[in-house]
């Protein structure tokens, strides 16, 4: 199955059955006895952006874990860049990178420090020059010597992102990058994924609540609900199947059990 | 294309990262740089006053001078060793930086070695002056000599193999343990015999004692002091054991780690 990409205006060609980035196959995650993921798999293509959709505790973010080897699953397999989950952890792990609400950066280190530590730890090359190219692009230079923890929302959502960009990722996972963020401050990181994704071909799983940001960023939409994958296409797609005109309304119906039939 | 290349085996510059990151923390924090400092200097005030008045009063003693600032240093060896590899540890889980570390190519045993130079830097930081604080009290730490080597080492390991084992535990249980990594060590200073030979236990708790590398190390310190015969029998007995204690303090973090993975907490920490 192939997809136009035509969000973001370029011409490449997504194609699902090329060598996926990540391969999922019947997954499943218990925690003791409830099921966070329950027996799913999707490929995703190189180079392509793709949303994962679901409420709290649709097991989106326990299925990221799971592709970043943060977290084992109880059966099935993952495959990330060629590379078994977590066996090959060591082969992949610095070609790929991640964003989150759950962690953080050290707070006492300077943005520069933080860069730095996490540039060493990727071995990245010329990383004095990287760090003034992520400063440029993501306009952190007035506050690179300025404690993390001292930063606005808005900043540090902008150093995270240069944390998870410091080694170029092939693969970049993001998990709700715009939470919490000022409309102004979403779009500017909105814009930059974009770029990112089109200047390095890299793929980017984006985990969102927010379905403005999944309708403009993502090719493709895996919709999650208690564990499992409820839909998953283009959002065009969607939208057509559902009858809606936006996510939102998609996601509502899915939230609350008004399936494709009963939609209007 | 990403800019990073594929690594192997241990890598240098993750450990220098690494060290860097919690050198940074410490340069930046004058209350942590104080509190390396001023519990060490208060022990070494405390105990020294209280060895001139023994020594003042009681023959036993005054022979053997320096028993109690000796024991005390030695002590403070083991429990800051400890405290500065588990103290790094936490301030990873303080920041809730834990899911970045463990996402990144950083290999577990490169994690531990940098905890261990951590806490050979924060040790250095607090026992210097401690030591130079000892020779106001005419105990002067360097002339034990080349034993000197022998205890240090031996207490170090077992700080670094108990610095292990909590860092696994607190990494599997959450923020929820981290009283262990403060109370552990007291709860082997009676069975390590400290200040005190091991004759002075019951028989049966001697055995257990003598399954304690520190405890060979106090004797061996007492054997020097009393006797000024360097046991070096004590000091091979403890590395054994050292290392076997590293061995299964290394596998039970590693169990640890797999239990957390498998527990989902690697990415939330907290309580």
């Amino acid at each position: 199955m192939t997809i136009e990409d035509t969000k973001s205006g370029h011409a490449a060609t997504v194609d699902r059955n090329a060598a996926a980035a990540i391969d999922v196959a019947h997954l499943v995650k218990f925690y003791k006895t409830n099921c966070a993921v329950d027996d799913i798999s999707f490929k995703i293509a190189r180079g392509s952006i793709t949303g994962l959709l679901g409420g709290n505790g649709a097991g989106k973010t326990t299925t990221i874990a799971m592709i970043m080897g943060l977290t084992l699953p109880t059966s099935g397999k993952v495959s990330v860049l060629g590379c078994a989950m977590p066996a090959q952890s060591a082969e992949v792990l610095g070609r790929m990178n991640f964003e989150s609400p759950y962690v953080d950066m050290p707070m006492r280190l300077t943005v520069r420090q933080n860069l730095t530590v996490f540039g060493k730890l990727y071995a990245v090359p010329d990383l004095k020059g990287r760090i003034a190219q992520l400063a440029e692009d993501l306009d952190l230079k007035d506050f690179l010597d300025r404690a993390s923890g001292k930063l606005s929302a808005g900043q540090k959502t902008r150093v995270a992102l240069a944390k998870a960009l410091i080694n170029a990722p092939e693969l970049l996972l993001l998990d709700e990058p715009t939470a919490s963020l000022d409309p102004d401050t979403a779009d500017w990181i909105r814009r930059h994924i974009e770029t990112y994704r089109r200047s390095n071909n890299a793929t980017i799983l984006l985990a969102s609540h927010n379905m403005l940001e999944v309708e403009r960023l993502c090719d493709r939409v895996i919709i999650m609900k208690k564990g499992r994958i409820e839909d998953d296409d283009s959002p065009e797609q969607i939208l057509l199947r559902y009858n809606r005109t936006t996510l939102e309304d998609v996601f509502l119906d899915v939230a609350r059990g008004r399936d494709r039939e009963q939609a209007p | 294309m990403s800019l990073v290349e594929r690594s192997h085996g241990i890598a240098m510059h993750r450990i220098n990262a690494m060290v860097l990151r919690y050198w940074y923390l410490l340069v930046s924090s004058w209350p942590r740089m104080l509190e390396l400092v001023y519990w060490p200097a208060l022990q070494i005030i405390t105990w020294g006053f209280l060895q001139n008045y023994i020594s003042q009063n009681a023959g036993f003693f005054a022979q053997a001078g320096g028993t109690l600032i000796g024991a005390v240093i030695l002590w403070d060896i083991l429990f800051r060793g400890q405290l500065g590899f588990s103290i790094s540890f936490l301030e990873e889980m303080w920041a809730r930086n834990l899911g970045n570390l463990m996402m990144s190519p950083l290999k577990p045993i490169e994690f531990l070695i940098s905890l261990m130079i951590m806490s050979l830097i924060r040790l250095a930081i607090g026992i210097i002056p401690m030591v130079i604080l000892a020779m106001f009290f005419k105990f002067n730490l360097f002339a034990l000599g080349l034993p000197l080597i022998a205890f240090f080492c031996n207490l170090i390991f077992t700080s670094w193999s108990l610095g292990i084992f909590v860092s696994g535990l607190v990494l599997r249980n959450g923020l929820g343990a981290e009283s262990i990594v403060w109370t552990l060590m007291f709860g082997l200073m009676p069975l390590a015999c400290v200040y005190y030979p091991v004759s002075v236990l019951p028989t049966w708790l001697q055995y257990v004692a003598w399954a304690l590398p520190p405890t060979y190390v106090f004797e061996g310190m007492r054997a020097l002091l009393f006797d000024h015969t360097f046991r070096a029998d004590l000091m091979l007995t403890a590395l054994g054991i050292n290392v076997v204690l590293f061995i299964v303090s290394f596998a039970i973090f590693l169990g640890l780690l797999n239990s957390a993975r498998r527990a989902g907490t690697l990415i939330s920490g907290g309580e």
